[in-house]
């Protein structure tokens, strides 16, 4: 069996990056993401990236930590509203950003990894979304040609996965993972807990270990958000 | 008194129909889950990946790996499931969800929705509000009639970025109800002791009988 697993994050990267390559990234906000990853990729110094991700983390955390240092050249993500650094760069034209709606994003990761170069969606039409893109009409209706996604590589983060690269993710924090796991060239996934093969439900795995070319066990600091309480 | 945003919420929640499948934007429509009828069954849909959406958690529940699409720690129920966020938008995309309510910056008398962005002053992104106003089939939108300056909400056109064209079914507002139709915007209701000429007053947008 070939051998996947990497003893941290820094070696887990070893060869993959170059300046100017692409990411896509699993998460949403902070839940699920691949924070040990994302540090090493800081620490490496690699630059003009550009990541695909739904948000770009805040200010101290996550993705955050790549805009701090300016390593981004461009996000592609659908909502950035927690990242004031990532504002003051956008409206001081340090980093470009494509704004693509959630669904849009999730499906053009999906359709990347299934071979599908381009797809059609009723989402965007008549918006700033659809501009210079192809429409088309299907049974009356207008949709646009949006294209998938290859990354150079792909970061997600996993609750449980094998040494053989199968994951398993938890509760909301699944997301894009499984999604971005699709589409990049190469795959390092970071996992909570690392089983032997043979360990996890073949009926109950999320991303198969054929999308996964390297995995680490990391430590997660999941950081919350938004931590809102009902009364007691 | 025109409602306030309690009020407007439990008058949302009335369009909530026993069995369906509803997803409930940011703001003020998250509210709405607290004002759901007796004897109304729906399911909450949260666009990062969950059908089933539970109250907020007690202290003792937080759990990081839990939360709804404004990234607060939610709880899970009985009927709960996970999925990833294609599956998730495949649903919404798909025509699955029967209603969503969101907020809005401004609405146009063709139901033409803008909230997701000012240019040069506010840059935080549509998330999942395009696909939901693409692909939901009933789309109600909760917001002030009123922006801070004072000026209508309910437009003639819209004159920030649009979020989806044609796409709105009915507008609450704090003076009432309005449904899009041919030719403008249908009063349906009004707050109490809200009357025809104020909200005539400050309405942009042509009211049609």
């Amino acid at each position: 069996m070939a051998q996947k697993t990497y003893a941290d994050a820094g070696t887990a990267l070893e060869g993959l990056l170059f300046d100017g390559m692409t990411i896509a990234a699993g998460g949403f906000g902070l839940c699920g993401i691949p924070e040990n990853l994302i540090t090493a990729i800081r620490d490496s110094g690699v630059k003009d990236l550009t990541v695909y991700s739904n948000n770009a983390g805040v200010d101290e955390f996550g993705l955050g930590l790549l805009l701090q240092t300016k390593q981004v050249k461009k996000m592609v993500s659908s909502y950035v509203g927690e990242n004031a650094e990532f504002m003051r760069q956008y409206l001081s034209g340090e980093l470009e950003l494509e704004f693509n709606p959630q669904g849009t994003l999730a499906e053009r990761m999906r359709a990347g990894g299934a071979g599908i170069p381009g797809f059609y969606t009723k989402t965007g039409v008549g918006t700033q979304v659809a501009e210079g893109k192809e429409l088309k009409e299907f049974d009356g209706e207008t949709y646009v040609l949006e294209r998938g996604i290859v990354a150079d590589l792909a970061i997600v983060k996993a609750w449980k996965g094998d040494q053989h690269g199968n994951l398993i993710y938890r509760k909301t924090a699944r997301n894009f993972n499984p999604l971005a796991a699709t589409c990049g060239k190469v795959t390092v996934a970071e996992v909570e807990e690392m089983l032997p093969v043979g360990s996890l439900d073949p009926d109950n795995i999320h991303t198969p270990s054929v999308y996964v070319q390297r995995v680490l066990k990391g430590e997660h600091e999941k950081r919350i958000e938004q931590r809102t309480l009902r009364e007691a | 008194m025109p409602w306030d945003r309690n009020q407007m919420a439990a008058r949302a929640a009335q369009e909530l129909e026993d069995g369906t499948y509803v997803n409930l934007g940011i703001g003020i429509p998250t509210l709405v889950s607290n004002y759901i009828p007796e004897g109304v069954d729906v399911t909450l849909q949260s666009e990062n990946g969950m059908l089933g959406m539970g109250p907020f958690p007690t202290e003792a529940e937080i759990d990081a790996d839990l939360i709804n699409a404004g990234k607060q720690t939610i709880t899970e129920l009985d009927r709960t499931s996970y999925f990833n966020s294609a599956d998730s938008f495949a649903m919404i995309r798909g025509g699955h969800i029967a209603l969503s309510i969101l907020g809005a910056m401004e609405v146009s008398e063709t139901g033409d929705l803008a909230n997701w962005m000012i240019p040069g002053k506010l840059v935080k992104g549509m998330g999942g509000a395009m696909d939901l106003v693409a692909g939901v089939k009933r789309v109600v939108i909760i917001m002030d009639h009123a922006n801070k300056a004072g000026e209508s909400k309910l437009l003639k056109s819209c004159t920030l970025p649009l979020t989806g064209q044609k796409v709105v079914d009915r507008i609450i507002t704090g003076l009432g109800v309005f449904d899009v139709v041919e030719g403008g915007l249908k009063v349906v209701e009004l707050a109490p002791d809200v009357t025809m000429e104020e909200v005539r007053e400050k309405t942009e947008a042509t009211l049609v009988a």
